[in-house]
């Protein structure tokens, strides 16, 4: 499996590929990827422009350890294709795909990578996939879009586009996005791939942003799409663990460890019964812990 | 002659102006020297009028003459009306080889190029120079040379009778008809009157121009009619709204955010964060983002400053109003908040002098613990420049910069790496302004640098791992990596301008600047 598949994505940053100011060192802001876009942000006579300088930022910048995701334009576009293939030449990790309504729309974009990795004597499989969903259909078909290929490490609900399609607005209580976001998270762990959350538009509200990313971390998404970078401190901090919840992590861990060898099977940690379901929890947050930077303990 | 910053100083300039190369920070230390002090023309008739009925009267009985020096201060900033009002009159009275003497010229003044061209002015001395004129200084326009030095240098340099005013004009908000002069009131409130108070001490005749007449006594007075000659009312000295803006709104950039996150980082882990400490900050987003971080971790410490100096805004004055600074010392009002703030018993006005001179029995900026400074360019020597553009033009002013780098214990310098495809970060500076033994902190959106011989600040910084700590090579070298090292910038070889050091010997030069031309 390529390593990248289940790597921290906490933050994806929506970057106007169009914009070499904005592309050119977005990874002092710390977000674990950047999402370089080639679709709605640039202008429909500046596609061409834009590939070039996508190619060139790919080829030539250190993002430093940043994922660099491209959303391509959409299928339904004669654009795709070789957004593709400017992309995997250039050497980008990873294919967001607009608009992804069923399963044969990832395989296309598969097929398509496939080929330009061959083409460009890429590694074979190192360039991943994403799917943004962003009609009722595509959130209606969110399983088959995950198990749709070995290199899908994810699924990202677009809320704009998909709000527009269950004719509503964006409300800011969320509301209008919580069938799609139940249904997409479920979809996602089912299937054992990741969950991106769409972006926050309104950047006089920091505090509403705040409430969006509590909101979307309790229910299991692993990240959120950003269009600012001042979004990305408070992203991290929420989903970063906090020392206390390390802490209990590492001793529910260590504990089932123990009790497991003694034969015990229920116990308590701090007051709280622990039996084996916490284990892969556990593992989980002192794994998200290390990707954050925030532990370096031996677990 | 090489001087302490490895500046070559061309003899002939050394000659021309009878000045050294500049040969370290405390070379002038304890040196001493004999004020001058200015013809006064003693007022003893109770029947004797002060008031000129204009610029035309005031210039004559001042008996103006070409070849003279005038001098101006900035505190009405880009909404200045006085130093074109002035210049006009001796221009149309066909005065030549004026020396400009401003505490500082902005854009403000654009209209002063042809009086630049036809010879009316062959010299001028300032802080700094921004916009048409600094162009035409650097198209080599003015015959003679210009001079940039700091605020205090600028004090110096009257009381040590090298720039002897001939007229100084004083903009004052209200005055009466004695010449008592107010920063505030009337309708071009500036809070303060700092610069012009050397001026008074050191010119020939001093001038004061008023759009606000006032009863006498205009008290209070923040310089007294005991230094003023003659009052002068004209219908505005400014434009208010372009002297003082609203409070500028606290900076969204998250990159400067960052930049302010790093320096207050910095500051509260240095040794001189304790009860009572001194700070002084900019105008500049990430200066007072970083003003209204370190408030938060004052609070949440229970540390107060002591005492905040300099150009203010309202940050610094928040801080006053809610009891987290014993005292402010102020020189200049950046926006109405702090105008206004001047009524505060604990926020001070002092003069320029006070606050910069070098040659004093001391100045405010020598207890200076904190200073955040900005720059257009520090090199990797952590030699500063913020006066002449990458593009080798002059553009900018050096203000209190050399003085506050020079009298704080921990000087810091924030810098993004790169300005556009510019790397800030260089391996030398296009000019010299404040030298690298003046610097302590460089900080970057890339990381933070320590100039070498602070080993205490490095090992405090490195003990609390707050902030990315790089070289100054290191930030250099990742500066290059992404926009490349540019070729130097190309200069003819007639040397427009001085930058003087505070101490009146020579930093380094400014030459003409080669017009770019494509090959065919």
């Amino acid at each position: 499996m390529n390593p990248n598949m289940k790597r921290l994505r906490r933050s994806m940053m929506f970057l106007n590929c169009q914009k070499p100011g904005l592309i050119k060192d977005p990874y002092v802001y710390g977000p674990d990827s950047i999402m370089l876009d080639l679709e709605d942000a640039v202008a429909e006579k500046e596609k061409d422009a834009a590939r070039y300088s996508l190619y060139h930022a790919l080829q030539e910048i250190d993002y430093r350890g940043v994922e660099r995701v491209v959303r391509i334009n959409g299928l339904d576009t004669d654009l795709w294709r070789e957004d593709i293939r400017c992309s995997v030449a250039g050497g980008c990790d990873s294919i967001r795909i607009p608009k992804t309504e069923t399963a044969k729309d990832v395989q296309l974009v598969e097929e398509a990578v496939e080929a330009a990795e061959k083409e460009f004597g890429i590694e074979p499989g190192r360039t991943l996939i994403m799917a943004a969903l962003e009609s009722a259909r595509g959130v209606m078909n969110a399983l088959e879009i995950c198990e749709a290929s070995p290199r899908l490490f994810g699924i990202a609900l677009s809320g704009g586009d998909y709000t527009k399609d269950l004719q509503t607005t964006i409300s800011g209580t969320g509301v209008e996005l919580m069938g799609a976001r139940q249904h997409m998270i479920i979809a996602a762990r089912a299937a054992g791939v990741q969950c991106f959350d769409t972006v926050y538009t309104n950047l006089n509200d920091m505090e509403g942003f705040r409430r969006d990313v509590e909101t979307i971390h309790t229910m299991g998404f692993d990240g959120k799409s950003i269009i600012n970078p001042r979004q990305i401190p408070i992203v991290h901090e929420i989903f970063t663990p906090t020392q206390k919840e390390i802490i209990f992590a590492e001793k529910v861990v260590r504990e089932i460890d123990t009790k497991k060898a003694q034969g015990i099977g229920v116990f308590t940690v701090d007051g709280k019964m622990i039996d084996i379901a916490f284990y892969d929890g556990a593992k989980r947050t002192l794994a998200l812990a290390r990707a954050s930077g925030v532990y370096k303990g031996e677990l | 002659m090489i001087n302490a910053v490895g500046r070559e100083i061309p003899d002939e300039i050394l000659k021309l102006t009878g000045k050294e190369p500049f040969q370290g920070n405390n070379y002038k230390n304890g040196v001493p020297f004999r004020r001058v002090a200015p013809i006064i023309r003693p007022v003893m008739d109770n029947e004797h009028s002060k008031l000129v009925k204009d610029i035309h009267e005031a210039l004559v009985k001042c008996k103006a003459h070409s070849g003279m020096t005038v001098s101006f201060h900035h505190h009405f900033r880009e909404g200045d009306l006085i130093v074109n009002m002035v210049m006009e009159e001796i221009h149309k009275m066909g005065l030549k080889n004026i020396t400009l003497a401003a505490t500082s010229l902005g854009k403000a003044h654009d209209p002063l190029v042809p009086m630049i061209e036809d010879g009316t002015i062959t010299r001028i001395e300032a802080s700094g120079v921004r916009g048409k004129i600094g162009e035409a200084i650097s198209d080599g326009k003015l015959k003679g040379l210009a001079i940039m030095r700091s605020h205090g240098g600028r004090v110096r340099s009257l009381v040590t009778g090298e720039t002897k005013v001939d007229i100084a004009f004083i903009g004052a908000p209200t005055s009466d008809d004695y010449g008592n002069l107010r920063g505030i009131g009337g309708k071009t409130n500036c809070g303060v009157l700092s610069y012009s108070h050397v001026d008074g001490d050191c010119a020939e005749y001093v001038v004061a121009i008023t759009d606000c007449l006032v009863p006498f006594p205009n008290f209070p007075a923040h310089i007294s009619m005991t230094k003023v000659d003659y009052v002068c009312v004209v219908d505005a000295i400014g434009i208010p709204e372009k002297i003082a803006t609203g409070a500028a709104k606290p900076t969204t950039d998250q990159r400067k955010l960052m930049m302010a996150e790093y320096c207050t980082q910095v500051v509260v882990n240095t040794p001189y964060f304790k009860e009572g400490f001194s700070y002084q900050t900019g105008v500049g987003g990430a200066s007072i983002a970083s003003t209204i971080s370190l408030t938060k971790i004052m609070e949440e410490r229970g540390i107060k400053m002591g005492f905040g100096v300099g150009g203010l805004t309202k940050p610094m004055c928040d801080l006053l109003d809610r009891g987290m600074v014993r005292v402010l010392m102020d020189t200049q009002a950046f926006d109405l908040d702090a105008v206004s703030n001047v009524i505060n018993p604990a926020h001070h006005r002092i003069t320029a002098g006070a606050y910069a001179n070098p040659f004093n029995k001391g100045a405010f900026v020598n207890k200076l613990d904190y200073v955040i400074l900005a720059s257009l360019e520090v090199d990797v020597h952590f030699n500063c420049n913020v006066v002449v553009g990458s593009d080798g033009v002059i553009t900018g002013a050096q203000g209190g910069h050399p003085d506050t780098a020079q009298g704080a214990k921990c000087t810091i310098v924030i810098c993004p790496l790169l300005q556009g495809r510019i790397p800030a970060i260089c391996t030398d500076v296009t000019t010299v302004t404040t030298p690298g033994e003046s610097v302590d902190i460089v900080v970057t959106d890339y990381g933070v640098a320590v100039n070498p011989n602070r080993h205490d600040l490095l090992e405090a910084l490195q003990k609390a791992d707050c902030v990315p700590l790089k070289t100054i090579e290191e930030l250099r070298d990742i500066a290059y990596s992404i926009v490349g090292e540019p070729e130097p910038v190309e200069f003819e070889d007639r040397v427009v301008g001085i930058i003087e050091a505070r101490d009146g010997t020579i930093m380094d030069v400014v030459r003409q600047a080669k017009h770019y031309s494509f090959d065919d």
